[in-house]
């Protein structure tokens, strides 16, 4: 059974943001990454179980420069039993399912995991895309996954509550929360990881119809305006006046 | 030309994502100087009331897989060509999400999620880094779908109830099967709720918390909570808001016993109004606030219920 997971790169979470060039590109500089925390949270550690317990292999697959090799090789070592990496400098969530679905059809690929949203573009677009240009069954937001080889019983997150859908294999799936548990990659694993392959293979072209333009900043907060905590009526009657929300 | 709205049915009902769905769509159609049209999944017996936020036409199939995302979108992909759409538009829901992608493909269409605001000329712009910055697209092509933000606008009423017209769609075999659906109901979910009741590990235990229900439902509001809170089993898991949980933009978000962790405020920091209520001067949620009272939670939070209530009558 062959398993591929969509990695993908985002600043973490406590990262400055500011943008450079007239505001048309995200400053990197003094940024830390790391692996989207869904891709690796969630998606990535259930394939790595599905694996353990119906063999085959599960794939990491990510879209992206040479500098992102470090969380390729960061899901190796966590467990993922190959790589490849599509040399390319993303423009849409368009592209990188292109992608994506290609190497899918390629390699026959019975599960595509991929992560919820990234945590930059919380855009949820790329899973959505593949399973279209691939034409498969899509279960967004798994929280709950039973596989029994063929067949999964997925629990997904729906607006104030879960959806339990069943759906054969081959489909594609976005991981929330609960889906696994977190792996810490130890040291096996680290050293395993550089002896494991990570492929690099070119895009194919995708002409993409949206395209980033620039960035602003939302307005700046104004200081916090301090309430007497025995006078709610004051807070009360600011919601009601000053911000009009009750 | 026109533009075709998505508008999302729950158990036969219209709610206010799809309310401002309507609304978002007929405002473009009437900035680009056409027609909107609405599709929508269900009997249509209730969906007349679409018309009222400016669609001309209300089109419904009652298919029988409303939720799997192949059969919705190969659905609306129809509609919107039978309506000869240049626009499609549709809620960034949980719905939304899964099958905003798939329609952008099988129509060749350039595709925002999350959009924020009506488009100017082609341009539209989406909150990004969990809201610390907006970004603006250019959509390009002839054909475009746009996913809305939630409580990004306020529907008004522009016309008058449509007849809604049942049309034949061309019905993919779905291959997915619902099993169940488990939802907590006559509250309503964080994602649409206008106003928000959030507690964190300053409640100290779960028994605690019949005070934050009580704040909750004087102002009907939806009760929501911090990540330790969830995970320790305090509260149920669709009740976490923040980075790995729900994200949200409520009107008005109080939170109380929260110190306003990164990963907390990602989630939360879209919200119009925040009220911060926490007994420690250094929580950095004061920060992130509108309004903030520095109080014991335990005497505070009743005290604002009593204020409420002596508001609301």
């Amino acid at each position: 059974m062959n398993l591929l997971v969509c990695i993908s790169k985002t600043p973490e979470t406590t990262a400055k943001i500011s943008f450079i060039e007239d505001n048309s590109k995200f400053n990197t500089e003094g940024v830390q990454y790391i692996m989207n925390p869904y891709d690796e949270w969630y998606a990535l550690v259930r394939a790595i179980e599905l694996k353990e317990k119906h063999g085959g292999k599960v794939i990491a697959m990510n879209v992206g420069p040479a500098s992102n090799d470090i969380i390729i090789r960061k899901a190796l070592a966590i467990g993922a039993d190959e790589a490849v990496r599509v040399d390319a400098e993303p423009d849409s969530s368009m592209f990188v399912a292109k992608q994506i679905a290609n190497y899918a059809q390629e390699n026959a690929i019975d599960i595509v995991f991929c992560g919820k949203e990234t945590i930059d573009y919380n855009g949820s677009e790329v899973a959505s895309i593949t399973a279209e240009m691939l034409d498969l069954p899509f279960v967004s937001y798994a929280s709950k996954m039973e596989f029994d080889g063929t067949t999964a019983t997925i629990e997904r997150d729906i607006e104030g509550g879960v959806e339990v859908v069943q759906v054969e294999k081959p489909f594609v799936l976005s991981a929330s929360k609960g889906l696994a548990e977190q792996r810490i990659p130890n040291m096996k694993g680290i050293m395993m990881a550089k002896r494991k392959p990570l492929n690099v293979v070119e895009a194919v072209g995708h002409d993409s119809k949206s395209k980033l333009l620039s960035y602003t900043m939302p307005q700046g907060k104004q200081e916090v305006k301090m309430i007497d905590p025995e006078n709610m009526d004051e807070l009360v009657r600011l919601l009601h006046e000053e911000a009009k929300v009750i | 030309m026109s533009v075709l709205i998505f508008a999302e049915a729950k158990n036969g009902n219209y709610k206010k994502n799809a309310f401002e769905a309507v609304y978002y769509g007929s405002q473009l159609a009437s900035a680009i100087g056409t027609e909107a049209f609405v599709f929508t999944i269900g009997d249509g017996a209730n969906a007349a009331d679409l018309g009222k936020y400016g669609a001309s036409k209300i089109w419904f199939n009652n298919a029988q897989a409303k939720t799997d995302s192949q059969v919705v979108s190969a659905m609306v992909a129809q509609a919107a060509e039978k309506a000869e759409a240049t626009h499609v538009v549709l809620s960034n829901s949980a719905l939304g999400k899964a099958v905003a992608g798939r329609i952008a493909v099988k129509l060749d269409a350039s595709l925002v999620s999350g959009a924020n605001a009506l488009p100017i000329g082609n341009t539209v712009t989406k909150g990004v880094f969990s809201g610390k910055a907006i970004a603006s697209f250019e959509m390009s092509g002839d054909k475009h779908v746009i996913s809305l933000m939630g409580n990004s606008l306020k529907p008004v009423e522009t016309g008058s109830s449509g007849i809604p017209e049942a049309i034949e769609l061309d019905i993919p075999q779905t291959k997915l099967k619902v099993i169940e659906t488990k939802t907590v109901d006559g509250v309503v979910p964080l994602p649409e709720a206008e106003l928000v009741v959030s507690a964190g590990r300053g409640m100290k235990g779960p028994e605690n918390w019949g005070i934050i229900e009580d704040l909750a439902n004087v102002l009907g509001a939806t009760t929501a909570c911090s990540r330790p809170v969830a995970d320790t089993g305090w509260r149920p898991h669709h009740e976490h808001v923040g980075q790995t949980g729900v994200a949200i933009r409520p009107n008005l978000y109080i939170a109380a016993g929260i110190s306003g962790a990164i990963q907390h405020l990602a989630g939360v920091n879209s919200s119009k109004t925040i009220v911060v209520i926490n007994k420690d001067p250094e929580a950095p949620f004061f920060k992130a606030a509108d309004y903030g009272v520095l109080g014991d939670l335990f005497d505070v939070v009743p005290r604002l219920t009593e204020a409420i209530k002596k508001f609301k009558a």
